[in-house]
């Protein structure tokens, strides 16, 4: 019985995350929108585009490989699977013990190793110069993540993230400059990642500028739609990670009952809202940086992931 | 001593590392003296904290010095000579600021190994405090290596002076008098640099110190 309910719960966690991802991306639009003053596409817009580039009939060129038709899958399901593996509303999931902090880079990684050798399959040289971006941007922000990972381990003394956030949540955290630290190198490394504004506009399609729409410039028809869900996807696991890691308040602890369950969805959303408005309230007031400069923004990130974790070593308790 | 005033003392003493950092990452003169200012403003608020948790009155004499000297008096000082010397929209690059910065976390990770090594036996918080003391010295003194333009060779100087009083924080039973003549000496210093500025001005048209180094070659 109880194995059921657990099943229950993980399906439900994996089936929430696809059915909000469209929406906080549509979320986001309305309200950068609303920002300039514009009316703005209605908050399901993504839901519809998502249904009509379903039913469209895939473009493919002409040398266009095996690969390029299975990388959307590939992404797709990679993506998947690892924002499924961020508690959302309840720790302690069936198969939390995967949600492992270094398991979700890792998969993160495979996704877009096949996002950028797909890219390149077709040739056309948007394709390459969107792939050699995301790649240099890449091996900088990975780099940032592993380092802030290292101190949130040594922290809490676990990668698992069921045992961070169970770990934030209790007193003993207190105030530590090297969190904070980590919350401002991950927010920076999830703007890369998700190629927002000051890296990357998610709303450009000018040559010189993009980096994700470069990549993706070949795909059509249902391929497009399973990348586009896949971006969405990959926005709404950075914002649940960011969530659960430092604002792990109201997380449903394991094997809790439907109240606790309730009052965890109900956070989760209101995080997630709280996340969305920030971030466009971000995007609307900064202006794109030229592409040269994302090195010196991530090496910002990953030079604060290796000072939180130096001071780690200095704070109470880490003295030796 | 409780748990949250460690952690407290800590985030302050930090964030002057971080502010370190910032101020090797300005390459523009105009803020780069606001990010001094900023740092002078966390060491007050870090000794005045100090001399709460250590129950120390005459620390916030010293506090109040850091505030009024160094994140007033002297950063606006230092805003009126750019002025004057018509450098405040300057941008300068000499090393690049990812190398700066690689050396720079060397640098306090040296700091808190020596620092960890040296000072087994003295309590935390002195401990965690002469480390990050010893990484904003070092901080301070690898912006004077690295900058070009006089001004920010005194802001770096300063900046590591900024280092010396947290240390000086940090060791319990530093006299009042020798606190207050290292801030009176501090700001002689400074009065004295600033009227050099003028000095290099006046003779080779620049404030960039390589001109002092060319000026040397030609003399050979």
């Amino acid at each position: 019985m109880a194995l059921i309910r657990d099943l229950a719960i993980q399906a439900t966690q994996m089936t929430l995350v696809l059915a909000l991802a469209p929406l906080l991306t549509g979320f986001i639009r309305k309200l950068k929108a609303r920002l300039v003053r514009r009316q703005g596409p209605p908050l399901l817009q993504p839901y519809r585009d998502l249904m009509r580039l379903m039913k469209k009939e895939v473009v493919l060129a002409d040398n266009a490989s095996w690969l390029f038709r299975v990388a959307p899958y590939l992404i797709f399901a990679a993506t998947w699977v690892a924002a499924a593996l961020v508690p959302t509303f309840a720790t302690g999931l069936l198969f939390s013990w995967s949600a492992d902090l270094i398991a979700i880079i890792a998969l993160l990684g495979s996704a877009r190793f096949f996002l950028a050798l797909a890219a390149m399959d077709v040739g056309t040289s948007f394709g390459g110069i969107g792939s050699s971006r995301e790649m240099m941007i890449a091996t900088l922000a990975e780099p940032a993540m592993i380092m802030i990972v290292f101190s949130l381990a040594l922290l809490a003394g676990s990668t698992q993230l069921s045992s961070v956030a169970t770990y934030m949540l209790s007193p003993h955290v207190g105030l530590r400059v090297t969190l904070g630290m980590a919350l401002v190198a991950l927010i920076m490394v999830a703007i890369a990642e998700n190629s927002r504004i000051p890296i990357d506009n998610p709303a450009t399609h000018l040559e010189l500028t993009m980096v994700h729409e470069a990549m993706v410039l070949e795909y059509s028809g249902r391929h497009l739609a399973v990348i586009e869900l896949a971006a969405s996807l990959k926005l709404l696991l950075y914002v649940s990670l960011i969530a659960c890691l430092f604002l792990p308040w109201g997380l449903a602890p394991a094997g809790s009952g439907g109240l606790a369950l309730a009052i965890g969805l109900a956070s989760y959303l209101g995080k997630l809202a709280l996340a969305g408005g920030l971030l466009a309230l971000f995007e609307t007031a900064i202006a794109k940086m030229r592409v040269f400069r994302a090195p010196e923004f991530l090496g910002a990130a990953l030079m604060l992931g290796f000072l939180g974790t130096l001071l780690l070593f200095v704070s109470r308790g880490g003295l030796r | 001593m409780s748990g949250l005033d460690f952690d407290f003392a800590h985030l302050l003493a930090g964030s002057l590392v971080l502010i370190s950092f910032m101020m090797l990452y300005q390459d523009r003169l105009t803020a780069l003296i606001n990010v001094f200012a900023l740092q002078a403003l966390v060491l007050a608020m870090s000794v005045a904290w100090q001399a709460y948790i250590q129950a120390a009155p005459h620390l916030y004499v010293t506090a109040v010095i850091a505030l009024v000297f160094k994140a007033l008096v002297i950063p606006g000082a230092l805003h009126r000579i750019i002025k004057r010397l018509g450098v405040h929209r300057e941008i300068e690059t000499v090393v690049g600021v990812g190398p700066t910065m690689l050396a720079g976390i060397g640098l306090v990770a040296l700091a808190m190994v020596v620092m960890l090594r040296v000072t087994a036996a003295a309590d935390q918080l002195a401990r965690e405090d002469m480390a990050f003391a010893l990484s904003v010295l070092l901080l301070g003194l690898l912006m004077m290596v690295t900058r070009r333009n006089a001004v920010s060779l005194i802001i770096g100087f300063m900046s590591l002076e900024n280092g010396l009083v947290l240390a000086a924080t940090g060791a319990k039973g530093m006299p009042l008098v020798v606190e207050i003549s290292v801030a009176f000496s501090v700001l002689i210093a400074f009065i004295v640099v600033g009227v050099f500025l003028f000095r290099i001005r006046e003779r080779f048209d620049t404030v960039d110190v390589s001109a002092l180094d060319r000026f040397r070659e030609a003399q050979k």
